[in-house]
């Protein structure tokens, strides 16, 4: 194409932001090929309804590609999204963590894998859904979130490297969702209304346990909730199944103050509770640590909003950089204690500072 | 556009289709109706399946038209385990790198009651008749081997299977898809039982086939309704495709020798080329084969990135049998024949016809080097 602005591999999990997504690249002068990523065979992980690897959210890429006039290409990932997704999740899940798996895909598959594809197939950038915003700012690549609150997904791409930033296009970053609907209802795509995907791909009835157990082909063992001190208090149904922070589905009865999981030991098999008061936490440390924004130095102090779960509303905190690489963030007032497993994002104002899994809250 | 995918569908000849064209236009008419326009439609079935019987060493009314391969090796299955079920033998035995329309139909059988055993392939990908051999035994009530590969073109020793099957008391079914108009076909002489085929394989229309059944009993039938073909096959016959098909056959029998030799030159000219590329591999090179199919494994890429290079430059060719989803899995063929998964990750099938010329097989020889430079950048 000799206009061309480029050729763009667009990532289209048959949802109506990738979609729309292609069809705006494609407006704007880029040459686009579609591409959906298989990661699983829906049997395996039983999912009976819409998830991004059914038959009819492919077939529903398809039509959009068809639409566009665009080639599109399914491409089978399933067996590195096993080992590199889908097993570590179940594995950190048993180490007592929280794992956020898309986070692992988005690192692993979508900005490793697909824009190796896309470079292989000629391709001068990937594009995504996302509701984020890149842009160059001096001689670096930034990152900001997505103008729409509701839906700003800066938080699950914090780990892209200034190479893959430099090579991937966010259409949807300075957009509304609402018209991303609207334009995909005036292009007539088959998924104008489709619901939006809310839980991880592979868990879409959100019951993490019963993955985990059809996973292992086993159920976790019972065992006691305890409190501080040790002393039993009830039973919990596998302490898999439990997150620090929680309070639903304790069933203790008779307590003066609601009990919320401040700890878990995988080795005795017990969940550990306590009042609120007790998840207490004045900040938490983070390991695997990616910069986007400049790199901190050992000594350096950067005051910053962090964010310790996708839904967390941003906490004041300064963020330092250990010598090792760990990154700690100390909240400028107690919080609730963070979760070990789930990501930690930094942000300055709008733009991504970093982000790395957290290993302790302290 | 350079097709070089015809071991998935051919293009259909003109002149076929100007034969199929008054059974949509003119003799439209029902073949079950008496009056003279069913008359004019069922004269023509009668035709078409004598034309068939003819070309494939059978009866004419050992033939039933379906709606295509899949559907005739799901019958063949179902008239070899009704048969197991009379005479209470309850195993089915079949190669490992049969077609999914064959695997699939016998696992849906394993769920009501029957053993299936699958035999794998030499590393040349020819099954060995002493292989099936050794899988028989009076439990058996039928053997099932393709007559010649889709997915590396093998030709298979339907004639020695056939009989190792016999003397096990066994059915033979070959699921000749990819054989039919291709290379000679004698259910007689071969002593096949069932044999499936495909018009869309050998230049004729999509959706319909046809399945000859030599038993006693004849074809059991899967779809029920008003009785037509003996019965066998229920549903209003379709005409044209049914026209359409015997005439395919019978022009691709009546050719066979000369486009064999110009389809088998013009391959391995093709896979000259291809051999000179680091890391190339012919699989099935040392099995005998259709004229039409090659089968190349590229060390170090991946077929998932290499077809649509190839599509971008205008180039149709293929790795494995797609599956639903549009994703490709590592062929179970090439597993079965000890291909490490690895080398059968860069495998591309290229599958020429009577239509493929000197210039497609150059130009795909040319863009797959290319493709393969840039890819080992």
């Amino acid at each position: 194409m000799a206009n061309s602005k480029g050729r763009v591999l667009v990532a289209m999990s048959g949802g109506v932001d990738s979609s729309v997504t292609a069809y705006l690249l494609q407006s704007q002068g880029y040459e686009c090929i579609g591409a959906t990523m298989k990661l699983y065979n829906n049997e395996d992980v039983n999912a009976t309804g819409h998830t991004c690897c059914s038959l009819d959210d492919v077939e529903d890429a398809r039509d959009v590609a068809f639409r566009l006039g665009i080639p599109h290409y399914v491409f089978d990932y399933s067996a590195e999204f096993e080992d590199e997704v889908m097993r570590p999740f179940v594995e950190e899940y048993e180490a007592g963590h929280t794992p956020n798996p898309c986070i692992e895909c988005n690192r692993r598959m979508k900005f490793s894998r697909l824009l190796k594809r896309a470079e292989e197939l000629g391709c001068d950038y990937i594009a995504t859904g996302h509701y984020a915003r890149i842009q160059q700012q001096g001689g670096r690549w930034t990152m900001l979130r997505g103008l729409d609150p509701k839906k700003d997904q800066s938080y699950v791409l914090y780990s892209m490297t200034q190479d893959q930033l430099a090579h991937t296009l966010l259409p949807l970053g300075g957009m509304e969702k609402t018209h991303v609907r609207e334009i995909a209802e005036a292009q007539g795509f088959v998924n104008a209304q489709k619901h939006d995907s809310q839980d991880i791909c592979f868990v879409p009835d959100g019951d993490y346990l019963g993955f985990l157990e059809r996973y292992r082909g086993c159920a976790y063992k019972p065992g006691d909730i305890v409190d501080e001190q040790g002393k039993v208090l009830g039973q919990h149904k596998g302490a898999v199944a439990y997150t620090i922070g929680q309070r639903k589905g304790l069933c203790i009865g008779g307590a003066p103050e609601p009990y919320f999981v401040t700890g878990k030991n995988m080795a005795e098999n017990k969940v550990i509770v306590g009042p609120r008061a007790a998840l207490q936490s004045q900040g938490c440390e983070a390991v695997n640590w990616n910069w986007i924004a400049e790199p901190l130095s050992p000594g350096e102090a950067l005051r910053v909003h962090v964010k310790a779960h996708y839904r967390q509303a941003p906490i004041p905190a300064e963020l330092s950089v250990h010598e090792d690489g760990t990154v700690r963030a100390t909240y400028l007032e107690p919080r609730q204690a963070a979760a070990p497993g789930q990501a930690l994002v930094a942000y300055v104002g709008d733009s991504v500072v970093g982000g790395g899994t957290i290993a302790r809250a302290f | 556009m350079i097709y070089l995918d015809n071991a998935a569908t051919t293009a259909m000849h003109a002149n076929i289709f100007e034969q199929m064209k008054p059974y949509y236009l003119e003799t439209y008419g029902n073949p079950g109706s008496i009056h003279a326009a069913g008359r004019g439609a069922l004269h023509a079935v009668m035709d078409a399946r004598a034309t068939v019987a003819k070309r494939l060493g059978c009866m004419p009314r050992q033939v039933t038209f379906t709606s295509g391969g899949t559907e005739a090796d799901n019958q063949a299955i179902a008239t070899a385990a009704h048969f197991g079920q009379r005479i209470g033998r309850m195993r089915m035995v079949a190669s490992s790198i049969e077609h999914p329309a064959v695997l699939r139909a016998l696992e849906a059988w394993k769920a009501r009651g029957f053993e299936i055993t699958l035999v794998d392939p030499d590393e040349t990908g020819v099954v060995q008749a002493s292989s099936i051999h050794d899988a028989l035994d009076d439990d058996v009530c039928l053997v099932s081997v393709m007559a010649a590969n889709n997915e590396t073109g093998a030709v298979q020793s339907i004639e020695e299977i056939a009989a190792a099957a016999h003397s096990a008391g066994a059915l033979f079914h070959t699921d000749a898809v990819q054989a039919a108009g291709h290379i000679p076909l004698n259910c007689e002489a071969a002593g096949v039982d069932l044999l499936s085929i495909s018009a869309h394989k050998f230049h004729g229309p999509k959706g319909v086939g046809a399945l000859v059944c030599r038993t006693r009993e004849g074809a059991e039938p899967i779809i029920f309704g008003g009785g037509q073909e003996r019965g066998r096959r229920s549903g209003t016959e379709n005409v044209p495709g049914i026209v359409g098909l015997a005439a395919a056959l019978e022009e691709a029998c009546a050719n066979m020798d000369g486009d064999a030799r110009r389809v088998g030159e013009l391959r391995d000219t093709l896979e000259l080329r291809l051999a000179s590329i680091d890391g190339a591999m012919i699989i099935a090179k040392n099995a005998p084969r259709v004229p039409g199919i090659s089968n190349v494994c590229f060390d170090g890429l991946d077929h998932q990135a290499v077809v649509p290079l190839l599509d971008a430059r205008g180039i149709c060719a293929s790795a494995g049998s797609a599956c639903s989803a549009g994703a490709v899995q590592v062929s179970h063929v090439l597993r079965g024949m000890g291909v490490p998964d690895g080398l059968a990750k860069g495998s591309i099938r290229f599958s020429l016809s009577v239509d493929t010329t000197q210039e497609d097989v150059d130009a795909a020889a040319v863009a797959m080097q290319e493709i393969a430079a840039s890819l080992k950048r």
